[in-house]
């Protein structure tokens, strides 16, 4: 198996897909000369030229709107949001319209379109480059959300999106684009959409996140092995719609749940993974469920210090599942 | 605007619309007409909850429908186009079955609000509340089908308050750079609910077009034949290449916004009836031919009326259907 990039895989995953599907297409700002700002989409411009991978206006609603019209004509295109903090202009075509066309026509009419976005800090982007937007987009039916970890999972992800016949959202971590990389498996495959992973198995403590701080989990469980501690890792993959039983599965499996996500605290996918877990097996619980998540501020400062502060990082959630499974 | 005079019997003629075309465009104002004012007497009746009316706006909706290619082109139109998705071919059933939000009701089973478009077969596309959200979306579709190599125009209708939104810009700008067969036609009836034209703009419609590289007309909304001759036009533009065109049809509306708006009577200029008097006039109708008409509308009228209100209610559970292609991840 080849080891990619994360961000490699995100740009394998639609060469394939344009490759293999002749209605798939690419639009947003920079995608095609430049190839993204990020380089995602870098090359694909050179293969499938300027109207598959189409340079937009600076425009937001407008890509995502006119990519639902183009969607609900029968094509699928893939929009790209530079960065999810600019997502935000599109979000009425998004919740009202995306999100909404196969319920409000009855089946009719759907919306097969992806909107990936780049979210998360960590990289000196101040308040307006750095943020995860999930919260806002989650709880809102007739979206499916995914949040990738892992170049294999970006790809099997995003593949899997750009099939879906429905709307979704692509949360690609822009910390991890260049600094995580792996293995991703040869040929075509799909992670499916609905179903969360189990990462690691344990008896001690189960952690539940998605995306970059599931690394810090990772290395966390490992050095907290060393002190007899099992950690059980579930990656949520996708956010929305939640993996219930595999959510209630992992919970059951230690009884002390801790939560992560770098998104805020206050009204966070964490708030409805505590929820579910508090309604169906309150009782089985030996702990209280705990939640560490960025600080309920409205987006993180670009000076080194306070960035610091608000990201997570291998320590700080080393030393809350430690907390927990010493409770 | 470049036209014979008011008066001249062969208008229509030298459009290329046949006496047997303009009294079937006329036949479809009048049917939007009575429906319109049959929904606002159900309303009032305390029979249904909500209509929002079209009355004032029909001559422009049926002309402009005319003028498209009803076989192939997609439609995106807004709430008050009653005569324009007539003309497209929704039948009054199918728009009492909505205005009733029943079970059959072809735009959304009863889930919509009346006036809330939408009928996959007939290329009208589904729509929302928040306005001008369809322009991007007519923009995607005409992208869409100039990738795809086929020769279809997308049109798209709203009001001039509704030309304010960002959307309406965002939307122009992008079919303006790509030069797509889009035609936009703002319906232009003077007030925004309760505020006015004087306080919604500060230019004209029309004249936005040229900020984002394409042609913009002003017609009069009340000529039918006016507004046939410059989408017929624009449809032509649309096929050979030479991008979108935005029309903004002067009319007046005549009801109020919707029914939860207490309006004030508004005076009006009538195109529905002008265009009446017209064809009378080039001797294509007759006040006889009129009386057999309006009692065939009604006819249908009191047929799908009934029938709508006859007709069941989506089942309750049944509202937890189609949040997804796959039922069984939604709606729990």
């Amino acid at each position: 198996m080849p080891v990619l990039d994360y961000i490699e895989a995100i740009r394998l995953a639609m060469k394939e897909e344009m490759e293999r599907d002749p209605d798939v297409f690419v639009l947003g700002e920079d995608v095609g000369v430049k190839g993204g700002v990020f380089t995602t989409t870098k090359g694909l411009q050179q293969q499938f030229g300027e109207t598959r991978v189409m340079d937009t206006p600076l425009s937001e609603s407008a890509i995502a709107g006119v990519a639902i019209g183009a969607a609900m004509y029968g094509m699928k295109p893939i929009a790209e949001m530079q960065y999810s903090d600019f997502m935000f202009p599109a979000t009425n075509q998004i919740i009202s319209e995306a999100a909404k066309i196969r319920y409000r026509s009855n089946n009719d009419w759907s919306c097969p379109l992806v909107i990936r976005a780049p979210i998360g800090g960590g990289i000196f982007g101040g308040l307006y480059h750095s943020q995860c937007p999930e919260s806002v987009f989650f709880g809102t039916p007739g979206l499916k959300i995914v949040a990738p970890y892992t170049p294999a999972d970006a790809k099997g992800l995003l593949t899997a999106a750009i099939r879906d016949p429905d709307p979704v959202l692509f949360f690609e971590n822009k910390k991890c684009y260049t600094l995580v990389n792996g293995s991703v498996p040869e040929g075509d495959y799909t992670v499916p959409i609905g179903k969360s992973n189990v990462l690691r198995e344990g008896d001690d403590i189960t952690v539940i996140s998605y995306s970059l701080p599931l690394h810090f989990a990772l290395q966390a469980a490992e050095e907290l092995a060393a002190e007899g501690i099992g950690a059980h890792i579930l990656d949520l993959r996708t956010l929305q719609p939640l993996d219930k039983e595999g959510i209630l599965e992992a919970a059951r499996r230690t009884g002390k749940v801790l939560i992560i996500h770098e998104d805020n605290k206050t009204g966070g996918i964490g708030a409805e993974v505590s929820a579910i877990i508090a309604e169906e097996m309150l009782y089985e619980l030996d702990a209280p469920i705990r939640r560490l998540c960025g600080p309920d501020v409205p987006a993180m400062p670009i000076n080194p210090p306070g960035e610091k502060f608000f990201m997570l990082n291998k320590d700080k959630v080393l030393a809350a599942m430690r907390e927990l499974a010493l409770y | 605007m470049n036209q014979p005079p008011v008066g001249s019997l062969a208008r229509h003629r030298e459009l290329g619309l046949s006496d047997e075309d303009a009294v079937q465009m006329y036949a479809k104002m009048r049917t939007a007409r009575m429906f319109d004012e049959r929904v606002l007497l159900l309303q009032r009746a305390g029979k249904i909850n909500f209509h929002v009316s079209g009355i004032g706006q029909e001559a422009a909706q049926v002309a402009a429908a005319w003028a498209l290619d009803r076989d192939q082109d997609y439609f995106l139109p807004y709430y008050r186009d009653y005569g324009f998705v007539l003309s497209v071919g929704m039948t009054l059933r199918e728009l009492m079955l909505s205005v009733f939000a029943k079970a059959e009701d072809p735009t959304s089973g009863g889930r919509q609000m009346p006036g809330h478009f939408g009928h996959k077969r007939l290329r009208i596309v589904t729509g929302s509340s928040p306005v001008t959200t369809q322009v991007p979306h007519a923009v995607g579709i005409a992208l869409a089908a100039k990738m795809k190599g086929e020769q279809r125009v997308s049109f798209v209708t709203f009001g001039e308050g509704s030309s304010n939104q960002g959307d309406f810009h965002e939307g122009c700008n992008f079919a303006g750079v790509h030069k797509l067969p889009v035609i936009l036609m703002c319906e232009n009836n003077q007030y925004a609910i309760s505020v006015p034209v004087h306080k919604q703009l500060g230019g004209k419609v029309a004249d936005r077009a040229i900020g984002y590289g394409f042609t913009g007309l002003r017609v009069d909304g009340n000529d039918p034949l006016a507004v046939y001759g410059v989408v017929k036009e624009a449809h032509r533009r649309a096929l050979a290449g030479e991008g979108p065109t935005l029309v903004e049809a002067m009319m007046y509306r005549v009801s109020p916004h919707s029914t939860s708006d207490n309006d004030l009577a508004y005076r009006t200029k009538d195109g529905v009836l002008s265009f009446r008097q017209y064809l009378i006039d080039a001797g294509a109708w007759s006040v006889e031919k009129d009386e057999e008409l309006t009692a065939a509308i009604r006819r249908e009228l009191d047929e799908a009326t009934k029938y709508a209100d006859e007709a069941p209610f989506p089942e309750a559970e049944s509202t937890l259907l189609h949040v997804y292609a796959d039922g069984s991840e939604g709606g729990k």
